[in-house]
C-alpha cells in the first residue's frame, strides 16, 4: 500500500536538492531565468527580502496567483513561505500542491511563541535555525529540511556564516561529549534529548541544512559550502544584482564546484555589480530575532 | 577491486556512496569526465534532472558518458538520472543521454504531495522492496531489449537493457541495498567480459 507524507519521502525531497540552489523568484518570467540557469527550486514569493524590508509593515504569504503562476511557468519543484505559526497560510499552500512551505521568518510571525506543527501535514517544511537548539526544535516539529536564518535582504554573508558555523561547532562538541553530558547540554540549548543523542552518534544532522540569508556572489555560495552547507537559497542576491541571468548561472556553477577556486575566480569576472547589500549595526532589523 | 563512481554534479550522491560501498564495490565521486576512464560502473544519481543536464552540459559529459555506455560499461540511472538515459522523453525526442530504449514521463506521478513510498518485487533481484518515490517519472513504453523489472500500479518504474539499469524510485535512501548490489554484480561482469 502507498504511503504518502511519510518522513522519509518528505526528508528525501530535500535530500533531492542537495548541492543545488534555490532562488527566490516574483513572477513567471524570474522562475523561467532560475530554471534555465540551473535552480533545483524556486521560491513563489511577492517580493524579495530586499523590498519586504525596505517596503515595511507586515509581510504575509504571497498572493496565491503568483504562486500558482509560478508553478505554471516551470517544472521544477517550487516553495512558498508562510508566515511562522500561521496554519492556516501553511494549509492553503498545501492545498495549492507547493512543493515545500518555508515556515519563515522573512515574513512577519503570526505566533510569537509557537511553530507550525509540521508532521501533521503532508508537504514537507523547511525553517531557519542559528543554532543547534532552534534546529532540533524545529526537526521535533516536523521540519524536513533547515536554512540558516542569515540575515536575509541585507546582500551580507556575515550572519549566514555565524550561524553556520555555529551549528557545525555545535555539532562537534557534541560528539566529543560522553553521553552522561548529553543531558544537560539538551537542557542548556532547549533541545530535545533524543536527536541530540541520534546526531552525536551520526555526527551530523538528520536533515539537510542550506545556507540562507545574504548570499550574494559566487564567492560567497561557495563559502557556505566550504563551511558544510548542503546547498543555497540565494534571495535578493539574483533579482537584485544588475545581471540575473549571469549571476544565476555562475552562482549554480560556483556551489557545484565550490573548492574549484580557479573556477570561482574566472565565474567572478566582469560579472557585474551584485545588489547594494547593507552593514549590519545596532539599526538593521534583524529578521532572525523573530523566532527561536 | 572494483570501482563504481557516482555522477556528483548534484543530488543524493553521498547516500549512492554509502550504498555501493554497503554492497562490496569502491565507489568514488566522478565531478570531472576525465574520471570516467578509471571507474568500471557509473551511477547517475536522483536530483533535478533540468540542473543536472546543464551541468553535464557545461562540464562536457554527455559524450563521453554515451561513449562510457556505448562502450558495454554498465550505467544505474535512479530517478532524474533514469529521464538522462531514456530515448524519449514526455513525448518528445528532446533526449539527454537517449542509450536506453524506453519513453519517460517526468513527475509522473505527480507533485511532491503525491510522493509516497511502497513495497514492490523487483524481478530477480528482490521481493518486498521498499521503494520511495519522490516527484518520480515511470516509464511509459520499452523497446524489445529491454527487460521490465518492476511495476507499480501498471506503470513500469525498473528495467534494465543488457548493461543499463534504470529505477523511477530511490534505492540511496533506504538500507535495502538489494538493487545496488544487483548493480555491482553487473559491473563485475561486464569487467570479466571486457578484459577477455
Amino acid at each position: 500500500m502507498a504511503q504518502t507524507g511519510t518522513e522519509r519521502v518528505k526528508r528525501g525531497m530535500a535530500e533531492m536538492q542537495k548541492g543545488g540552489v534555490i532562488m527566490d523568484v516574483v513572477n513567471a518570467e524570474q522562475a523561467k531565468i532560475a530554471e534555465e540557469a540551473g535552480a533545483v527550486a524556486v521560491m513563489a514569493l511577492e517580493r524579495v527580502p530586499a523590498d519586504i524590508r525596505a517596503a515595511g509593515g507586515v509581510a504575509r504569504m504571497a498572493d496565491p496567483t503568483i504562486v500558482e503562476e509560478v508553478m505554471n511557468a516551470v517544472s521544477i519543484p517550487v516553495m512558498a513561505k508562510a508566515r511562522i505559526g500561521h496554519i492556516s497560510e501553511a494549509r492553503v499552500l498545501e492545498a495549492m500542491g507547493v512543493d515545500y512551505i518555508d515556515e519563515s521568518e522573512v515574513l512577519t510571525p503570526a505566533d510569537e511563541v509557537f511553530h507550525i506543527k509540521k508532521d501533521d501535514y503532508t508537504v514537507p517544511f523547511v525553517c531557519g535555525c542559528r543554532n543547534i537548539g532552534e534546529a532540533t526544535r524545529r526537526i521535533g516539529e516536523g521540519a524536513s529540511m533547515l536554512r540558516t536564518k542569515g540575515e536575509p535582504g541585507t546582500g551580507n554573508i556575515v550572519e549566514a556564516v555565524r550561524h553556520m558555523r555555529e551549528v557545525q561547532s555545535q555539532i562537534r562538541r557534541l560528539q566529543s561529549m560522553q553521553e552522561d553530558e548529553v543531558m544537560v547540554y539538551a537542557k542548556e540549548n532547549g533541545a530535545p534529548y533524543e536527536l541530540l543523542l541520534q546526531i552525536r552518534e551520526e555526527g551530523r544532522l538528520p536533515v539537510v541544512n542550506f545556507a540562507a540569508g545574504g548570499i550574494a556572489t559566487p564567492a560567497d555560495a561557495a563559502l557556505m559550502m566550504q563551511l558544510g552547507a548542503d546547498g543555497v537559497f540565494v534571495g535578493s542576491g539574483i533579482f537584485k544584482s544588475n545581471n540575473p541571468k549571469e549571476f544565476a548561472r555562475s552562482i549554480v556553477e560556483a556551489t557545484t564546484h565550490y573548492d574549484d577556486h580557479k573556477l570561482i575566480g574566472e565565474l567572478s569576472k566582469g560579472l557585474g555589480t551584485a545588489m547594494k547589500g547593507e552593514e549590519m549595526n545596532e539599526e538593521t532589523d534583524r529578521m532572525q530575532e523573530r523566532s527561536e | 577491486m572494483t570501482t563504481i563512481g557516482v555522477l556528483a554534479l548534484q543530488g543524493a550522491f553521498r547516500e549512492h556512496i554509502r550504498s555501493v560501498e554497503a554492497s562490496g564495490a569502491t565507489a568514488v565521486t566522478v565531478k570531472r569526465k576525465e574520471q570516467l576512464e578509471t571507474i568500471d560502473g557509473l551511477i547517475i544519481p536522483g536530483g533535478e534532472s533540468t540542473t543536472i543536464r546543464r551541468l553535464i552540459d557545461k562540464y562536457e559529459f554527455l559524450e563521453p558518458i554515451r561513449a562510457f555506455a556505448q562502450a558495454g560499461k554498465p550505467v544505474f540511472g535512479t530517478c532524474a538520472g533514469l529521464i538522462l538515459l531514456a530515448s524519449e522523453i514526455d513525448g518528445s525526442y528532446d533526449v539527454h543521454l537517449g542509450v536506453m530504449d524506453m519513453s519517460v514521463r517526468r513527475n509522473a506521478f505527480g507533485r511532491q504531495r503525491e510522493s509516497f513510498e511502497a513495497d514492490l518485487d523487483i524481478e530477480g533481484v528482490a521481493e518486498g522492496y521498499n521503494a520511495v518515490f519522490i516527484r518520480a517519472p515511470y516509464i511509459e513504453r520499452v523497446g524489445e531489449d529491454v527487460q521490465v523489472l518492476a511495476r507499480y500500479d501498471g506503470h513500469i518504474v525498473a528495467a534494465q537493457q543488457d548493461h543499463l539499469l534504470t529505477c523511477s524510485f530511490h534505492p540511496e535512501l533506504t538500507d535495502d541495498h538489494r538493487l545496488t548490489a544487483h548493480f555491482v554484480k553487473m559491473v563485475e561482469k561486464s569487467k570479466r567480459t571486457l578484459a577477455s
